[in-house]
């Protein structure tokens, strides 16, 4: 399903970055940094309109010919970008939801780990384990 | 579903905390007691980092920094001590007194005076709890606490302007 998962800090720094096939990680990489424009846009965007909700979901970010990528941010300001193969026409929106919210859960118990310090690259198996689970996909 | 010790044992843990910061000769003086209550204070910081990721329920509802202040006040008291705070004054410029009259840390003790001078080691994990949950949630503040008659206490929470 998804090629490449990104943690970014509120700083935007990556806190962890991961994508398949390995060969192209460094184009992933730029696309994870050009998508965080968006977000900022997003999350500002949604500051001002009245909502009394806001979400953490923030849906498709932008969409190129080869994939997609989409976002969400939590209440720290961590975001999470997630890339995924255009071709897999399958994905729907409630799949996107739940994967995200499985690395939100996964992410806080990254972060209530006393061994962890926040703003250190997540190194933690369980963490790395379940977004193999997510990427693992017909190759 | 939550077991029905919760509560008890996260206050037995506290006390042994506060008395762990304090033993093998650390806590004599002015010296120690202000090294103990910043070991206690950034306990809580970190604790404070860990439970503002795992407490908003799904919203950044937070447009205004009251809101953030009443949701430390409802959801935060509420998951840590089984009860809200019973006061929340503010001046509009960046202070929040945050009042209990019947903080769980405290009540085990005798009420009145008696322990006006301990009760500040037993109030400086909470303030660094809060300290922690704001900063995640991206507010710098500062937050003292103060006593005048067990068990009620009250929190007093700064926020820096930028």
């Amino acid at each position: 399903m998804a090629v490449c998962i990104a943690v970014i800090a509120k700083e935007n720094y990556p806190l962890y970055i991961r994508s398949i096939p390995a060969e192209q990680e460094l184009k992933f990489h730029y696309t994870v940094h050009t998508s965080l424009d968006v977000v900022d846009e997003k999350v500002s965007a949604m500051g001002k309109a009245l909502v009394d909700q806001r979400e953490l979901y923030l849906g498709l970010l932008y969409p190129t010919e080869d994939y997609k990528v989409y976002g969400y941010v939590t209440n720290s300001k961590v975001k999470f970008v997630m890339v995924v193969d255009s071709s897999n026409t399958a994905l729907r929106d409630n799949e996107i939801r739940s994967m995200f919210r499985k690395l939100h859960n996964s992410y806080t118990d990254v972060m209530c780990n006393p061994f962890y310090n926040p703003g250190d690259r997540i190194h933690s198996r369980a963490f790395d384990n379940m977004v193999t689970s997510m990427m693992v996909q017909v190759c | 579903m939550p077991a029905m010790a919760d509560e008890t044992l996260f206050q037995l843990l506290h006390t042994q905390v506060v008395a762990a910061a304090y033993g093998a000769g650390r806590g004599s003086g002015d010296e120690g007691l202000r090294a103990g209550l910043t070991v206690l204070e950034g306990m809580g910081f970190r604790v404070g980092q860990g439970l503002a990721e795992r407490l908003p329920q799904g919203a950044l509802a937070f447009r205004e920094e009251l809101d953030t202040i009443k949701f430390l006040c409802r959801d935060l008291w509420g998951a840590v001590f089984g009860k809200q705070t019973d006061n929340l004054r503010t001046n509009h410029q960046g202070t929040y007194i945050l009042q209990d009259n019947n903080f769980p840390f405290l009540t085990q003790m005798a009420w009145g005076q008696q322990y006006l001078e301990e009760a500040p080691k037993f109030l400086a994990f909470t303030c660094g709890l809060l300290r922690g949950t704001l900063s995640s949630l991206g507010i710098e503040s500062s937050v003292t606490a103060s006593v005048t008659s067990l068990p009620a206490c009250k929190f007093q929470v700064v926020i820096q302007k930028a």
